[in-house]
C-alpha cells in the first residue's frame, strides 16, 4: 500500500506552507469551557434511544446458531425441529440467502467501507472460526427465535485447524504493510549496537486476546422498502462506512441505504469493522419481507466480532552508563486469520518515541483460524506502549537512573523514523507537571521499600502515546430567519459527547450563543463524516464545520454586498468577524450586522452552505501525536499476590482541549480499560477447539467499581499550531502506557518483572 | 429459553405438593442462579413453584441458643442481622463477598445452598461436561481450570463450588433443615453437599420434592471472633480463587477451639478437619499455623492454570489464623 506516489506526496508535502492558524486558537469562547453534555439528561432517563430500542410494526427477530467446530465444513443442518417451534418465521441458512458480494476489508487510502473480514456472509457450508453463525432463526418474538435457535441440529466435517497462538507462532510472516506503513525499518545495526552496549536489557512481553465489552451488544434493525431501499438501525460507529459496505455487498445505490445511529453504547472499535450481524439483519429482513431485529446477545458479541489480537513483542535496548541509547529494537508477532489480513501495529509507539543510535523495528503476523481480530481501543499502541515502557522502566533499574530522567534522556529532538518536525510536542512538560502533582520525587526506587501491613506499596511511570489522525469530512451549516443555526453532519455518537463539543465549536465559529445551534448527526444521508475511530473524529468535524462556516460567511457576506444599505457593503471576507450573533468588521467592532438583520434585509429564510475540509497534508509534513505520562500507584499484598490500583495520575500533552469535563470523563475511560488489561482481562480460547470459554462478563473481568480509584487528570492544554482549533483526538491515549505503568509500579512494590498480562495474582506468588 | 409453568406457593406444604404434581418442576427462589441457567439451556425445568414469598423469611434466635435462618431470607438481611453480625460475624462477611449488592438483595438462603458451579466447560453446550450430560466427559480436566478445584476432585468433574456464603455455614456446623411430602428431616451442613466421585451431577443430598425451610447454627461462643478472607482477580463481583471462613478460640495461648473451611477449592464447601486437629490443644504461633496449613491442603491436587491455589490456600489460612490470633491476644 505504500505506493511510490504516497511517497512522492509524502516527500512534497514537507515543502507545502501550512495551513493558516485557526483564528479560534487564540480567541476564548465556549471552546475550553467544562460543560455537561447536552445529551446527558436523555441518557441517564432512558430517553436516548438505541438502535435495538426501535420498535418498528410487524418487527420480527432474529437469533443466530454458532459453530462449534473451528474448521471445517457444515454435513448436515436439520431445521425440522426449529421450524415447528412457536412463533418461527423461518430458519435460515446459507442456501436462503440471496448471493451476495464478499465485504471489502478497510481501504486506508479510501476508508470507504470498512470490513473486519473479508469471508462471504453466510454464503456457502463452510466454517472458518469456532462460533461462527451457520444457520438464523426468525420468530415473531426473540424468545421464540432463542427457543428455536436450540433446536437446530449441525453436523459437521472436521478439518485440522490452527488455534493456538503458542504452536503457530514460529511460522509467522512478515505482512507486506502495516496500517500502510513499512513493517520492518532498519536504521544503523541495532543488534551489532546491543551486543556491544555496556548496559542491556532484552525481554518478551506477552499480552493476551481482548474484547472490546462496551456495554450495548451490537444490535441491527433492517427495514426494505422494494427492492432496493433499506433502512438501517445499527449500534456502528461509522454509519457511512456501513452504508458504503451494504451497499457493495448487497449490490444495491448507496443513496438507497440510510444507516441511522444516534446513540451507540460504546463501540471501542469493535463496532468501527462491519461484522457479520448487519449483513444478517439485512439479508433476513429481505427474505421474510419485514423488518427484523438482530441484537447480539453478549455471547454472540463474542462470538462474531472479533478482539484484541493475542501479542507477543520482543524490546531490546542497549545503552550507555549515563542512559544514552544506542540500539533500539522492537519486534512483534500478532495473530489474524487470512480473511482479516490485519497486523496490529504494536511497533507505532516506538517509531516515534525515543532518540536511538540504531534501530530496528519488525512487525509479523500468523494466520489463525479465528474471528477476525479488529481494532480495539488505541490498537496497536496500547500493547505497544505496554512493551516498549516496560522495558524503557527495566532500563532505568539497570541504570540506577530516575525513569522521568531517562526520558529526558532519549527525547529526540525530531522524528525518529520519519525524520521529520513534531508539530506540537511536549511529552517532558506533561512528565514534569504530572511529577509534581503525583509527589512522584518522594518514591522509593528501592523495591519492596514501602509497606503498609501485608501490602507493597509501589509506584510506577510510563510514557502515553497516540497519532494525531484528521480526515476529509463534510458538513452543512444553515442560519435561519430567526436566528437559530442548524449543523448536519454524518457523525457518529457512542458516548465520548460529540454534539457538546461540537456544539462549542460552531458555537464560537458562529458567533452565537450555544443555545441558538442545533447539531444533528448520527445519519447516513448527512454530509459525509469520519467513523469515530482512530480519535479522529472531533477534529475531523471541527475542520468540516469550519470550512462550512466559512462557506456560509461568504455567501452572506454577498447578501450584504448586494445591500446597499448593509453596514457590510464594502466587506471582504478577512475583515470580518463572526461574534454577537452575526458578522462585524474587525477594525471597527460597532459596525456589522446580525444573521437575522442580514436574512431579514435579502427577505430569506435561511442561508444553507455544505463545506468540506481540505486533505489532511499536515500529517503529511509533521510528525504529529499526543503524549501523556501515566503516574500510578499500586498495592500488593504479599501473601495473596493481590494487586490493587490505590491512585492513579494522567497528564496528557493533547493540544487544546474542548471541554475538560467531557475529555476527562474520555482519558478516565481509556485509564480504566487499561486497568483491566494490565490486571483482569483475557479472552480464554480453548486451543483444542479454538472455542472462546468466557464469553459472558461475568468471566470476562473487566474492572469494577471497587478496582478503579480515583483518577486525577491533568492538560498541558498547549495548542498544536497545525490543528483546527489546536486541538488533537483523545478518546484512544488514555489507555496506553497504563499496563506499563502498573506493570513497573509492581515491580517498585515487589521487586517481580511482570512481563504477561494481565497481572494476575498467581504471577506474583 | 423454553416454555414453563409457573405457580406460586404461600406455604411450605403447598409448596412441595406443587411441586409433587408437576413434572420436571423447580423451585424458584430469588432466581439469582436458576433462571441464569435456564437463559442458558442449562436448566430447562417444565415448571416453576415460586417459593419467594413463603413465610421462611424470620431470623429467629432459639432458647437452646442456635439461630434459626428462614430459607426464604434473603442474603443481604442475612448479612445486617444484628445476632448474626455479633455472634457469627464469619457468616456476615461471606455473605457481603459473594455478588454484588443487586444479587444479594434478590438472592435467598436456600437458594444459595443449590447454586452450580461457574466452570466454563459446564456453561458452554459445545463442550463435555459430566455434570450437563452424565458419563459424555469432563474437558476442564485438561482446559482452562484456573477457577477450579484442588480437593476432593475426581477424573469426572473438577468444578468448584461458588458460594462463600457455604464457606461459612460449613465452619459453623449448620444444619440444613428440609421438608417434603414424606415429612421433615435435618442434614448437617457439611453432609449437604457431595464430591463429584464419579456422579458429578449429583451435587446435594436433597432428595426429590425436599424443599429447604431453613438452616440452623448451633451456639458457638468462639465464632464471636470468626472472620471470611476472600481471595480473587478483582476487587468485587468476582468468584473465590481461594476462601476461608476461620474461627479460633485461643485460652492462655492454646488454641481451644479452632474451625476451619475453604471454599474455592473443592466441589463443596471444604471443611478442613485435619488442620482443626493440628491446631486444638496446640499453641497459637505460625508453626502451628503451617502444620495446620499443610495439614489442611495435604492431598490436593493441582491442574494446569491452578496448582497456584495449593501455596495461595496455605498462605491464606496461615495469615489469617495469625491475624485472628493477633486481635485476640489484643
Amino acid at each position: 500500500m505504500m505506493s511510490i506516489l504516497m511517497t512522492l506526496v509524502q516527500t512534497a508535502a514537507r515543502f507545502m506552507p501550512d495551513a493558516k492558524r485557526d483564528p479560534l486558537i487564540d480567541s476564548h469562547g465556549y471552546v475550553g469551557k467544562p460543560l455537561d453534555r447536552v445529551d446527558g439528561h436523555l441518557k441517564v432517563t432512558g430517553g436516548a434511544r438505541f438502535a435495538a430500542e426501535y420498535a418498528l410494526d410487524d418487527m420480527v427477530y432474529a437469533e443466530p446458531v454458532f459453530s462449534t467446530i473451528s474448521k471445517g465444513k457444515v454435513r448436515r443442518l436439520d431445521t425440522s425441529v426449529a421450524k415447528r417451534c412457536p412463533g418461527v418465521i423461518a430458519v435460515l441458512t446459507p442456501h436462503d440467502m440471496p448471493r451476495l458480494k464478499a465485504p471489502t476489508l478497510v481501504d486506508f487510502s479510501k476508508l470507504d467501507k470498512i470490513a473486519a473480514s473479508n469471508l462471504p456472509v453466510f454464503q456457502d457450508d463452510r466454517v472458518y472460526w469456532n462460533g461462527q453463525a451457520v444457520a438464523l432463526v426468525v420468530a415473531e418474538t426473540h424468545e421464540q427465535a432463542q427457543e428455536a435457535a436450540t433446536k437446530v441440529h449441525v453436523e459437521y466435517d472436521i478439518e485440522d485447524s490452527n488455534v493456538s497462538f503458542d504452536a503457530n507462532k514460529a511460522r509467522a510472516t512478515m505482512p507486506k504493510d502495516v496500517l500502510g506503513e513499512p513493517p520492518e525499518i532498519k536504521i544503523g545495526d541495532a543488534e551489532k549496537n546491543l551486543a556491544a552496549a555496556p548496559v542491556r536489557v532484552d525481554a518478551v512481553y506477552r499480552s493476551p486476546y481482548y474484547s472490546h465489552s462496551a456495554i450495548e451488544p451490537h444490535a441491527t434493525i433492517a427495514v426494505w422498502e422494494g427492492d432496493d431501499k433499506i433502512t438501517v438501525f445499527d449500534s456502528t460507529q461509522f454509519v457511512e462506512g456501513y452504508r458504503n459496505s451494504l451497499a457493495h455487498v448487497f449490490g444495491i445505490k448507496p443513496e438507497n441505504i440510510r444507516v441511522l445511529a444516534p446513540f451507540v453504547g460504546g463501540g471501542f472499535g469493535g463496532k468501527a469493522g462491519f461484522w457479520w450481524n448487519t449483513v444478517l439483519a439485512v439479508a433476513a429482513a429481505k427474505i421474510v419481507k419485514r423488518p427484523v431485529k438482530f441484537a447480539l446477545s453478549r455471547e454472540g458479541v463474542f462470538r462474531i466480532v472479533g478482539g484484541r489480537t493475542i501479542a507477543e513483542q520482543r524490546v531490546a535496548i542497549g545503552a550507555t552508563v549515563d542512559g544514552h541509547v544506542q540500539s533500539l529494537i522492537h519486534t512483534g508477532v500478532t495473530a489474524t486469520p487470512s480473511h482479516a489480513r490485519y497486523a496490529e501495529q504494536c511497533t507505532f509507539p516506538t517509531r516515534h518515541l525515543y532518540a536511538t543510535d540504531a534501530l530496528h523495528i519488525a512487525q509479523y503476523v500468523v494466520d489463525l483460524d479465528m474471528v477476525a481480530n479488529t481494532w480495539m481501543r488505541a490498537p496497536g499502541e496500547s500493547i505497544g506502549t505496554f512493551a516498549v515502557e516496560s522495558a524503557l522502566d527495566e532500563l532505568a533499574v539497570e541504570l540506577r537512573m530516575d525513569p522521568i530522567d531517562l526520558r529526558r534522556n532519549v527525547e529526540p529532538k525530531r522524528d525518529p523514523t520519519k525524520d521529520n518536525e513534531f508539530s506540537s510536542r511536549h511529552l517532558l512538560e506533561a512528565y514534569e507537571r504530572g511529577a509534581a502533582k503525583f509527589g512522584w520525587a518522594a518514591r522509593n526506587p528501592q523495591p519492596r521499600s514501602q509497606r503498609d501491613g501485608s501490602w507493597l506499596i509501589g509506584q510506577g511511570v510510563a510514557t502515553a502515546y497516540y497519532p494525531v489522525l484528521r480526515l476529509p469530512g463534510a458538513a452543512r451549516v444553515r442560519v435561519n430567519a430567526d436566528g437559530i443555526a442548524t449543523i448536519h453532519t454524518a457523525a457518529n455518537e457512542m458516548g465520548m459527547g460529540v454534539a457538546t463539543s461540537q456544539l462549542q465549536h460552531a458555537a464560537d465559529r458562529l458567533g452565537v450563543p450555544l443555545q441558538c445551534i442545533e447539531f444533528n448527526y448520527g445519519d447516513s444521508e448527512m454530509p459525509s463524516s469520519p467513523m469515530a475511530g482512530g480519535s479522529c473524529q472531533t477534529v475531523s468535524i471541527v475542520a468540516s464545520v469550519r470550512a462550512a462556516v466559512e462557506k456560509l460567511h461568504r455567501e452572506l457576506l454577498k447578501l450584504e454586498q448586494q445591500d446597499p444599505a448593509s453596514p457590510l457593503k464594502r466587506a471582504k471576507y478577512d475583515d470580518i468577524v463572526a461574534r454577537d450573533r452575526g458578522l462585524f468588521l474587525a477594525s471597527e467592532p460597532s459596525r456589522g450586522a446580525t444573521y437575522v438583520d442580514i436574512l431579514r434585509r435579502a427577505g430569506k429564510q435561511h442561508v444553507e452552505a455544505e463545506g468540506t475540509s481540505a486533505m489532511p497534508m499536515e500529517m503529511m509534513k509533521y510528525s504529529m501525536a499526543s503524549y501523556g505520562a501515566q503516574f500510578c500507584e499500586v498495592r500488593v499484598n504479599d501473601i495473596t499476590g493481590e494487586v490493587r490500583i490505590a491512585r492513579w495520575l494522567g497528564s496528557f500533552d493533547c493540544g487544546t482541549v474542548l471541554n475538560p469535563k467531557t475529555a476527562m470523563s474520555q482519558l478516565r475511560g481509556g485509564i480504566i480499560m487499561g486497568i483491566g488489561m494490565a490486571l483482569t482481562e483475557e479472552v480464554l480460547v480453548d486451543d483444542r477447539s479454538g472455542r472462546i470459554m468466557n464469553a459472558s462478563l461475568a468471566e470476562y473481568h473487566v474492572p469494577v467499581n471497587l478496582d478503579v480509584p480515583h483518577i486525577d487528570i491533568l492538560f498541558n492544554d498547549i495548542p498544536d499550531p497545525h490543528t483546527p482549533l489546536g486541538a488533537h483526538g483523545i478518546g484512544e491515549i488514555g489507555i496506553t502506557g497504563v499496563a506499563a505503568a502498573i506493570a513497573n509500579a509492581v515491580y517498585n512494590a515487589t521487586g517481580k518483572r511482570i512481563r504477561s498480562l494481565p497481572i494476575t495474582l498467581d504471577k506474583l506468588l | 429459553m423454553k416454555n414453563f409453568a409457573y405457580t406460586k406457593a404461600s406455604t411450605s406444604s403447598e409448596a412441595v405438593n406443587l411441586l409433587e404434581s408437576s413434572v420436571g418442576g423447580k423451585f424458584l427462589g430469588g432466581g439469582t442462579n436458576l433462571v441464569d441457567l435456564m437463559r442458558e439451556n442449562i436448566e430447562q425445568p417444565d415448571s416453576l413453584v415460586d417459593i419467594s414469598s413463603l413465610p421462611l423469611r424470620d431470623i429467629v434466635e432459639n432458647p437452646d441458643g442456635s439461630v434459626t435462618i428462614g430459607a426464604s431470607a434473603k442474603n443481604s438481611a442475612v448479612a445486617i442481622n444484628g445476632p448474626i453480625r455479633q455472634r457469627f460475624p464469619v457468616l456476615s462477611q461471606a455473605i457481603l463477598f459473594g455478588g454484588s449488592g443487586q444479587i444479594r438483595n434478590m438472592a435467598t438462603v436456600g437458594g444459595n445452598l443449590m447454586q452450580r458451579t461457574r466452570c466454563y466447560y459446564f456453561y458452554d453446550h459445545a463442550s463435555l461436561c459430566n455434570k450437563r450430560t452424565p458419563g459424555a466427559g469432563c474437558d476442564a480436566i485438561h482446559g482452562f481450570n484456573r477457577m477450579h478445584a484442588i480437593l476432593g476432585t475426581s477424573s469426572h468433574c473438577i468444578a468448584a463450588h461458588p458460594s462463600d456464603m457455604c464457606v461459612a455455614l460449613a465452619a459453623l456446623d449448620a444444619t440444613v433443615e428440609v421438608e417434603s411430602r414424606r415429612g421433615k428431616r435435618s442434614i448437617p451442613f457439611v453432609d449437604f453437599h457431595r464430591l463429584p466421585g464419579d456422579t458429578p451431577h449429583l451435587e446435594t443430598e436433597l432428595q426429590p420434592g425436599e424443599l429447604i425451610t431453613a438452616v440452623t447454627i448451633p451456639k458457638l461462643e468462639a465464632a464471636r471472633r470468626s472472620v471470611y478472607r476472600k481471595v480473587r482477580d478483582r476487587s468485587s463481583y468476582g468468584f473465590a480463587l481461594v476462601s476461608i471462613a476461620a474461627i479460633l478460640e485461643i485460652v492462655n495461648g492454646t488454641i481451644t477451639t479452632a474451625r476451619l473451611a475453604l471454599g474455592g477449592v473443592a466441589h463443596k464447601p471444604w471443611r478442613a478437619f485435619p488442620a482443626e486437629e493440628l491446631l486444638q490443644g496446640n499453641p497459637a504461633n505460625d508453626e502451628v499455623f503451617r502444620r495446620a496449613a499443610d495439614g489442611a491442603l495435604a492431598g490436593a491436587q493441582g491442574f494446569h492454570y491452578n496448582a497456584f491455589k495449593i501455596e495461595l490456600a496455605k498462605r491464606v489460612i496461615v495469615s489469617t489464623l495469625s491475624e485472628l490470633a493477633q486481635n485476640e491476644g489484643a
